[in-house]
């Protein structure tokens, strides 16, 4: 478990994280939002060591995070970067050796990787002749050369086509489900929601809201239900308790007061049965999007 | 990881060699280079001025010369004759001989250097007089300044090639990755590392085209003129190159962009040239020599030219190697604080103060 404790940092005068603690588990898929600016890129630099962070710590299985604990981390930059003119095979070998392993293993390693990411035909061209797409899965291939303990990716599907995400969508779950701690962050709420099992959420350097996915939306998410009968739902508007939310002929999403009653929602529906057939009946989930709203 | 900061540093130095051998860059400057050393050695033989001039003094000279093909010039005295090979006007001068022991009655006086081809030019060879008593000639002296001075510069100038990756891998960012993988200093060796042995290997092809250059060019009397000085130039020559390539690292980490670069190569430039045109400028002059001698960083020509002018004791090249290899191991220290405070820093052009300050080793 990677398990960051409270790290601070400031450029200047303007502090930048204020305390940042979050755990980061082994196996699953942390998804780490946050608007623009809000720190996420400092947050992930410090845990790579590029930057020093000015207090609080950052541990893997209990021991600081030195130099030779982080060349078994991979990590993908939110500002891209690999060398333009080398060949995409020879570069990707070479980070590979970089990281600790031997020429026949980074070898290896690259050959599976560019197969599994669809780019084993240009092994031989230099990066600058891919397209920025699969610019961005050599990127990706370089970050996972080593078979890194750790995970850490800075926005790693931007950039990408629906087709490329999922592609190295099924590269990062096999990661994942070999028990590597993924941590990845990303602005793209649709895409986190997929994926993620995990959920850390940062706002102007702190961090607002964190742990799993499931247990976040039913903290965060109102008891809003979803309501659809054979004749006109209209009556539920003088229903004791019920806030709509939005009400069109006999369908009728909406809110109930006591979060608490689930004896509140048998009882609406035992009204709408009285009131003839009901076709569906169901809790709406909260979206990412208003977890993320509601907490930042 | 035991011994992962030397397999980093060689990876870094594998990777700048194998690089730099595909630029095609690299290759044209080198063909210049030997195109240039070959124009050299051999246009000079080619276009060969006229006939050496000799000044004469009496009727016995007069008549050695005939059929010789040397430019005669006849003065009235021996005094006059000695003048104009000290204003070097004339190569040497030939005068009656008042000793005896000169079976062709002439002697030949020249300045501090055998005349060899106005002797050659002669059907007997006369004895000669130098007027100036040297160990080495001034002649002799200034091609080893040169030679040196050459070989330096294109060491140094080398140099510059590091500054431009550096910039390059933080204008393209795989700084990052490269900065969250190894230790900045194993990234500062390794550069430092494989341009010493690029550089290093073009000095060998040019070693090799050199002597062929030269014998084409009938110039082989250079080459062991050069020779015995060689033994100290090659340390200083290391020492030096290592002080330069630190500094042209931290001239490219303060940059973000190629087109930054020059603002911050000024300084490194006047580092390299300025001991290259003061030495050269200086030659003469025995009291700023040894100074340059002393001075880390034009101490790679002057202390060898001193050397090999068999002015400078013992003791002098070692106190300069001494003083060189302690500011060498300070600089890099110094350089690689900065570089890995500024390595990361982009935008415009980042203050040394702040590149100081914005290091920290976690």
């Amino acid at each position: 478990m990677v398990k960051v404790t409270t790290i601070s940092r400031s450029f200047g005068d303007h502090q930048v994280l204020d305390r940042v603690s979050f755990d980061v588990r082994p196996g699953r898929m942390t998804g780490f939002l946050g608007a623009n600016g809000s720190g996420k890129t400092t947050t992930m630099r410090i845990i790579l060591g590029v930057l020093a962070p000015h207090g609080g710590s950052v541990t893997w299985r209990g021991e600081p995070v030195t130099q030779s604990v982080r060349q078994r981390f991979g990590y993908m930059p939110e500002e891209r970067g690999l060398y333009p003119k080398m060949k995409v095979g020879e570069q990707v070998v070479w980070l590979g050796q970089l990281h600790g392993l031997s020429l026949d293993e980074a070898r290896a390693n690259t050959a599976r990787l560019l197969e599994q990411l669809e780019l084993a035909d240009r092994a031989g061209d230099k990066l600058e002749a891919l397209s920025l797409g699969n610019q961005q899965r050599v990127q990706v291939a370089a970050a996972l050369v080593h078979d890194p303990d750790v995970l850490i990716l800075d926005e790693p599907f931007s950039g990408l086509d629906p087709i490329a995400v999922d592609t190295v969508l099924a590269v990062l779950r096999e990661r994942a489900s070999a028990g590597v701690p993924v941590l990845f962050s990303s602005h793209q709420l649709a895409v986190v929601e997929r994926l993620c099992d995990d959920l850390v959420i940062i706002s102007g350097g702190a961090i607002a809201a964190s742990g799993a996915r499931e247990e976040l939306r039913a903290k965060h998410g109102a008891a809003r239900f979803e309501l659809v009968v054979d004749s006109d739902a209209g009556w539920l508007r003088d229903h004791p308790g019920v806030r709509i939310v939005d009400l069109d002929g006999p369908r009728a999403v909406f809110d109930l007061a006591e979060a608490n009653g689930s004896r509140t929602d048998q009882q609406v529906l035992a009204a709408a049965l009285s009131r003839g057939g009901v076709r569906s009946f169901a809790p709406v989930v909260p979206s990412l999007y208003e977890i993320f709203k509601e907490v930042i | 990881m035991a011994g992962s900061f030397a397999s980093a540093t060689r990876l870094v130095a594998e990777r700048e060699v194998k690089s730099f051998l595909r630029m095609k860059g690299t290759w044209i400057g080198l063909g210049v280079i030997l195109v240039l050393l070959f124009a050299g050695a051999i246009l000079p033989t080619v276009f060969a001025g006229g006939p050496d001039k000799v000044a004469v003094v009496g009727q016995d000279a007069a008549r050695v010369l005939t059929g010789t093909g040397l430019e005669v010039r006849e003065v009235g005295s021996v005094a006059a004759a000695e003048d104009l090979v000290r204003s070097e006007e004339v190569e040497a001068a030939i005068v009656p001989d008042t000793t005896g022991d000169s079976a062709s009655g002439v002697r030949v006086v020249a300045l501090d250097d055998q005349p060899t081809s106005v002797v050659a030019a002669l059907a007997t060879a006369p004895p000669v007089d130098l007027l100036e008593q040297s160990a080495v000639s001034k002649d002799e002296r200034q091609i080893v300044i040169q030679v040196f001075a050459v070989v330096f510069l294109m060491f140094a100038m080398g140099g510059a090639a590091i500054a431009q990756g550096t910039v390059a891998e933080k204008q393209t960012r795989i700084v990052e990755i490269l900065v969250s993988t190894i230790p900045v200093r194993a990234m500062l060796a390794g550069k430092i590392i494989g341009h010493a042995v690029l550089t290093l290997g073009q000095m060998l092809v040019i070693a090799i085209a050199a002597p062929i250059a030269l014998s084409i060019g009938k110039h082989t009397d250079l080459l062991s003129i050069v020779a015995p000085a060689l033994g100290w130039f090659v340390p200083f020559m290391a020492l030096g190159f290592v002080l330069l390539a630190a500094i042209w690292a931290v001239a490219g980490s303060l940059v973000s962009r190629q087109e930054d670069l020059g603002s911050s190569m000024g300084l490194v430039m006047i580092l390299v040239l300025g001991p290259y045109f003061a030495v050269s400028f200086f030659a003469d002059n025995a009291t700023v020599l040894t100074v340059l001698s002393f001075v880390p960083f034009s101490a790679a020509v002057a202390m060898p030219v001193r050397l090999f002018a068999g002015e400078a004791q013992l003791w002098e090249p070692l106190v300069a190697l001494g003083v060189l290899a302690v500011t060498v191991v300070l600089i890099v220290l110094l350089a690689s604080r900065v570089y890995s405070g500024s390595l990361l820093q982009t935008g415009g052009k980042v203050k040394l103060t702040r590149a100081w300050a914005a290091s920290s080793t976690p």
